[in-house]
């Protein structure tokens, strides 16, 4: 076995750069070990969820992340549980990654009171520490991440936020207001283009005037990196970290791809041929291939890696199973945590003017 | 002493950047230009760039970023320069600051405050003479307060600072150069003014007027008129439009038997059409001895010409009238 490897990656491409991320990246066996479970968690956690709406345990909105699991994988990787981060409305991954369990992620899906966000936010709207959201406004997230890489800095931190969005969010005009700020005022941001070639059902050439995200935020120095690939994905935040806290705000596109719909009433296939989706899969599949990398390195084994892949089944069906009998929250939370210490004898109106309930 | 209500929110202000190193204030021109009307004067000079931000025109941006670092545990003052550009950030405000402690189930608290004049100005038409109460009251998750007195300023924009939810406060922009007594208690560093208690400007026996900012101060003059008729208003500055002070409302319209309701933003889905539901649905019902009467602003967008503009605007008048035909007098 090896202890090490170094893998090259597809060349970056720089916009007001100079110098770019290394082209030649290292992985240790542990972060091999690490990359491959949270990667294949994420994919079992969504295939699940996917199973989970269709027998109608989820309700309502819910978009899955498989295709882009490298993304939050590598990007984790490279900063720490006090960097924050803010994403779309494609969050379950990531909410994964900042630290929720599986049962956290799939008990919040079908609305129990042991989702991460008790049951109260859903599929669009989950949080943890350093971890805020889950927004389902398209675009909203990201003045709202340069506003948290702010409080960074005030707070005299040496910490970053990364605000997520897609390429269909990429064309929203509060994103261009927030890279101004962003740049004008040096914030720590690291604004990220989740580019997975599709907003809802329209290519990312049928929406942008100009598909290549890195150099959209003009003034903002931008990196395209394979988004398929974790290790990629990996140094080139832990380059974007670094010059942030040093510059200011950078941009990154990821190019990904989404295997699934963009949510679970789209079959994903009137805008797309399944011959595409499968070739993808075949080809740049960022789970398949870093398995095949890692294995090839003698970095993991095939017997490992279908250990892994056991347990990672077990955990996420025993996930799933709490998931579809937790308890939701009792009936009375339904009027708690409007308001934060709310005036004293503060009460809430139900739906007609019999029911006043107390709030906290 | 005399304390205009301009003045009463900069030294708020002041006191509280002082208090706490978490509050800052950002906007358009409030720093080095002193606010565009000068509610800001001399923040900047005292506190320097990182309490007083000034931010280019981009209203949708600067209110997401505060919003974002009042998520991520700082306190900022939003200015926006009128509410009439709130509407550009208006999701931020609505979608991002008031719901994200309801949905995070009490995870991602936003102590937020958005100010700014608001209500009808003088001689600058549509867009930039409105009232924005009934929009952002409507909302679960904001605070909404609306200060009449330079008393109300200092004592709510104090409390808003301090509170952990996202407070929407409504200055009027017509009051900031008007000058009210304040009491040696107004002018204490801790003076802070409870949200959801309205004040009873006026005690009165006849009638209850309801009202808050500017149009308490149509009621004061209005029931001064009355008192030659012998008619004792009763005047209610509601201070917080949410939530609201229903208890008071019904106490008084239980003495009074009579409501009129004054505001000058539009009767539709208005304050005062709040008002007359939650007194519909309480006791006090059963005690009015006529329908209640609303007074607001006519349901045009703001003409610019003057006699048009005074006349979509209510005054004492109107008042007096709704007054009368409560009371059935001449």
């Amino acid at each position: 076995m090896s202890t090490e490897m170094t893998h090259e990656v597809v060349p970056y491409k720089l916009h007001r750069l100079e110098k770019g991320p290394n082209l030649q990246v290292k992985c240790t066996r542990d972060e091999a070990l690490k990359f491959y479970k949270q990667m294949r968690t994420i994919r079992v956690m969504e295939t699940t969820a996917s199973n989970l709406y269709k027998s109608k345990m989820i309700r309502g909105f819910c978009h899955l992340y498989s295709g882009q699991e490298a993304v939050a994988v590598g990007m984790e990787a490279s900063i720490t549980p006090d960097d924050s981060i803010i994403t779309a409305y494609r969050a379950h991954g990531w909410t994964y990654t900042r630290g929720v369990s599986v049962k956290g992620v799939l008990s919040e899906l079908t609305g129990r009171s042991t989702g991460c966000a008790s049951g109260k936010g859903g599929s669009m709207h989950m949080y943890t520490k350093n971890f805020y959201g889950g927004n389902g406004i398209v675009g909203a997230q990201v003045p709202l991440g340069a506003g948290i890489a702010l409080a960074h800095r005030y707070k005299g931190e040496d910490s970053v936020c990364i605000a997520l969005y897609g390429d269909g969010a990429a064309n929203q005009g509060q994103l261009f207001e927030a890279f101004n700020i962003a740049k004008l005022w040096d914030l720590p941001a690291i604004f990220v283009c989740e580019n997975n070639g599709f907003g809802m059902g329209t290519s990312a050439e049928r929406a942008a005037a100009s598909t290549a995200y890195y150099t959209r935020g003009d003034y903002v120095p931008g990196i395209w990196v394979d988004g398929m690939d974790v290790l990629a994905v990996k140094e080139a935040t832990r380059f974007a970290k670094d010059y942030v806290l040093k510059n200011g705000p950078i941009l990154l596109e990821t190019a990904t791809y989404r295997y699934h719909g963009h949510s679970m009433s789209d079959p994903g296939t009137s805008y797309r041929s399944r011959d595409e989706i499968q070739e993808v899969r075949q080809t740049r599949d960022p789970i398949g291939k870093f398995s095949e990398l890692a294995t090839a390195a003698g970095l993991l084994t095939k017997e490992e890696i279908k250990k892994m892949d056991d347990e990672i089944k077990k955990e996420v069906a025993a996930a799933a199973e709490a998931a579809k009998t937790d308890p939701e929250l009792p009936l009375e939370e339904l009027y708690t945590y409007i308001y934060k210490n709310p005036p004293a004898n503060t009460r809430v109106r139900g739906c007609d003017d019999t029911v006043w309930a107390p709030t906290k | 002493v005399q304390m205009a209500v301009r003045d009463a929110l900069n030294t708020a202000m002041d006191e509280e950047i002082e208090r706490d190193e978490k509050v800052f204030i950002l906007g358009e021109e409030v720093g080095q230009y002193n606010g565009a009307y000068k509610v800001t004067k001399g923040l900047w000079e005292k506190w320097g760039d990182k309490r007083v931000m000034d931010t280019p025109i981009t209203e949708m941006g600067f209110a997401g970023i505060a919003v974002g670092a009042a998520m991520a545990g700082l306190r900022p003052v939003c200015e926006f320069m009128t509410f009439n550009f709130s509407m550009q950030a208006i999701d931020q405000v609505i979608n991002s600051a008031a719901k994200t402690y309801y949905m995070s189930a009490g995870q991602v608290p936003v102590p937020i405050v958005f100010r700014g004049p608001n209500g009808a100005a003088a001689g600058v038409g549509a867009q930039h003479s409105q009232c924005f109460a009934s929009w952002y009251s409507q909302c679960p998750g904001l605070i909404v307060a609306s200060p009449y007195s330079s008393e109300d300023a200092r004592g709510l924009l104090k409390a808003a600072i301090r509170n952990e939810n996202p407070v929407v406060f409504l200055e009027n922009e017509l009051m900031y150069g008007t000058s009210f007594e304040v009491s040696d208690e107004a002018l204490g560093k801790d003076f802070l003014i409870p949200f959801g208690k309205a004040k009873i400007e006026r005690a009165g026996s006849h009638i209850t007027l309801v009202a808050h900012s500017k149009s308490v101060g149509l009621c004061l003059e209005a029931a001064n008129e009355l008192v030659g008729q012998g008619v004792e208003c009763e005047v209610i500055n509601l201070r917080t439009l949410r939530p609201l002070d229903d208890q008071t409302i019904i106490e008084s319209v239980m003495k009074t038997n009579h409501l009129v309701t004054v505001e000058s933003g539009w009767h539709h889905c208005g304050i005062g059409a709040e008002v007359v539901a939650l007194v519909m649905e309480s006791p006090a019902f059963n005690y009015l001895d006529a329908p209640v009467l609303r007074v607001t602003g006519a349901d045009v967008p703001m003409p610019y010409a003057k006699s048009l503009e005074d006349l979509a605007l209510p005054q004492v008048k109107n008042v007096l009238t709704a007054v009368r035909k409560s009371l059935n007098i001449s």
